[in-house]
């Protein structure tokens, strides 16, 4: 929080996020739940989505619509024109340094699993290990798991402090001659907590590992760099950018690519079938198999462009503000407990209270128009960690607003007051 | 508290939850056992009973859950007890019937402090899970129950 309150105060403040022409351009903020105006902080799960992304798919569907890199005609040639402009902006925002190094994929989900499944399976040997952390939503967890089940390696799991922070020191004890991949979110989805991925990027390069970012937290909070960073792998899915759903992003070093074996086999990624043989096109269209999400990718261009143009700093700085404000208060509501308190964090706000089941604390929000998320949030051992069967969890975006903060915490003094 | 919030949570409702009774409690000589778990809510109840010449003559539940998932089991103890099996499983079917609106005409007297739950139907799942788990316990039915 210190840092966060730092940084607020020394950054100009010449490019604050106008708040309400933004959420002008979110039309499903503007509806009522319950008989209240909605106040929408499930953003962890899935954000809304802005017009300019929603014309994007409207426009392609009404005029563009064809199949992509085969047909000679004019619309094949626009749709594909359009889905290979989507690979440079994606390009573009991570930093990567060739559009090759792009994959358009489901989510965040299916690159992981591409990874652990073209990457691992060649890869692995027996007593291998794969490292990942307590922290790690499930699907940074069981996709690693069902690669250990078919090499033979080791899973190794790096713990949490009380606060939420990873333990460096068991980090850096983990690590060693063994240590194949490191996979790591880099933002926690349950805590909140932004991991200091490129410190732990370069200590698992020093043992020749190989390292995963599990960016689905991160990258509609923070600006990413992947050249800076020096992972070998990022996965992020569209829909938590602003962008459609069914559509993601595995970035990954082109040397790498070029080795990795197909994911699934199919049409658009071969260059010659016969059926003796088959040979395969280079990536990234050797991992794109089958006719992919041509919409889903030109939307997340969209939403790509819509989050540039209002910046990553002045982003970053709102949601600080609004996690600030509401971390505060609160933090003076008695029985309440935060669930993750890392001096770094994005705006996600787990927690407890007294009492009162996570549930309840939900369907009480609910009736107020308030939407969080409650349970596990795909992450039980955090859960287990915590001692804790579910938490309520807010979290914030770049259209949110200081009210929508107050009514989230009038929301909670409600639930203790029916519970009282 | 608004109308709509009352009418999900009664004060028949919040009493159990806040006082549940038969909680925390496995009969002595119970006979019938059953394990109820909603692993996207984490709620997690055991039933115990013993069973007695077709009469469940004593019941309680052990666990964590939600107000709603909680109160219900805890309502649904202490009604069972001293019900024959039969009459159970009546009031299981009344009870479903009362939280899926499939017809019947519904429990009376305090159960009915359930019938706001047909209203949020993420939370029906939560009513249910205890009585699903007393029905796998009278029926000796191995694993985990579950009502998600």
């Amino acid at each position: 929080m210190t840092t966060a309150a730092g940084r607020m105060h020394s950054a100009a403040r010449a490019d604050v996020l106008d708040v309400e022409r933004v959420r002008a351009d979110f039309p499903a903020l503007h509806q009522t739940v319950h008989g209240q105006p909605l106040v929408y902080l499930d953003n962890a799960a899935t954000t809304q989505k802005p017009r300019q992304v929603i014309e994007a798919l409207d426009r392609y569907y009404r005029s563009d619509n064809a199949n992509v890199h085969r047909g000679v005609h004019a619309l094949s040639e626009r749709a594909t024109a359009a889905y290979e402009a989507a690979r440079e902006k994606v390009r573009e925002f991570l930093n990567a340094q060739s559009a090759q190094e792009i994959v358009f994929v489901r989510g965040t989900t299916e690159a992981i699993n591409l990874v652990a499944q073209s990457w691992g399976r060649t890869n692995l040997r027996p007593d291998d290990e794969v490292v990942i952390t307590e922290t790690e939503h499930h699907s940074n967890i069981v996709p690693w798991q069902m690669l250990c089940g078919q090499t033979g390696a080791q899973l190794r799991v790096v713990p949490v402090e009380d606060n939420g922070v990873l333990s460096a020191e068991r980090y850096a004890q983990i690590l060693g001659r063994r240590t194949r991949l490191v996979a790591v979110a880099h933002c926690s989805n349950a805590l909140g907590t932004i991991n200091p991925v490129k410190r732990m990027i370069s200590q698992a390069h020093e043992v020749g590992a190989l390292v995963m970012v599990d960016g689905a937290q991160a990258v509609a909070h923070l600006s990413v760099d992947v050249r800076d960073l020096d992972c070998d792998f990022y996965a992020f899915s569209g829909h938590k950018l602003y962008g459609p759903t069914g559509i993601g992003v595995l970035y990954a070093k082109r040397a790498l690519l070029q080795e990795m074996p197909p994911y699934q086999g199919g049409g658009e990624m071969v260059k010659h079938v016969s059926f003796d043989r088959t040979s395969y096109l280079d990536p990234p269209l050797r991992f794109e198999a089958g006719t992919p999400d041509i919409a889903g990718a030109i939307g997340l261009g969209a939403a790509i462009d819509y989050v540039d143009a209002l910046g990553s700093e002045a982003i970053g700085r709102h949601e600080r503000e609004l996690l600030m404000q509401a971390t505060a208060a609160i933090s003076r509501i008695p029985g309440l407990r935060i669930i993750g308190t890392a001096p770094e964090k994005t705006g996600i706000l787990s927690f407890v209270l007294d009492g009162v089941h996570a549930h309840d604390v939900g369907t009480i929000l609910d009736m107020q128009g308030v939407a969080v998320r409650v349970g596990h949030h795909c992450a039980m051992p955090v859960m287990q960690r915590y001692g804790v069967p579910a938490t309520a969890r807010a979290s914030f975006a770049l259209y949110n607003t200081r009210e929508e903060v107050d009514a989230l915490v009038a929301g909670i003094y409600r639930a203790k007051e029916v519970f009282g | 508290m608004t109308a709509d919030l009352r009418s999900l949570y009664e004060e028949v409702i919040l009493d159990h939850n806040r006082n549940p009774r038969n909680f925390q409690y496995a009969p002595p000589g119970a006979n019938h056992v059953a394990h109820g778990y909603n692993p996207l809510c984490g709620d997690e109840f055991t039933v115990s009973l013993r069973l007695e010449n077709g009469v469940v003559t004593d019941i309680g539940f052990e666990g964590a859950g939600c107000a709603i998932s909680t109160a219900s089991a805890s309502l649904m103890t202490e009604i069972v007890k001293g019900k024959t099996v039969e009459e159970a499983r009546a009031l299981f079917e009344s009870v479903h019937g009362l939280l899926t609106s499939e017809g019947g005409a519904g429990p009376t007297g305090k159960l009915q402090a359930l019938a706001g739950v047909r209203e949020y139907p993420a939370r029906v799942k939560c009513a249910t899970l205890a009585w699903h788990t007393l029905q796998a316990a009278l029926r000796k039915e191995q694993g985990t129950i579950s009502t998600e």
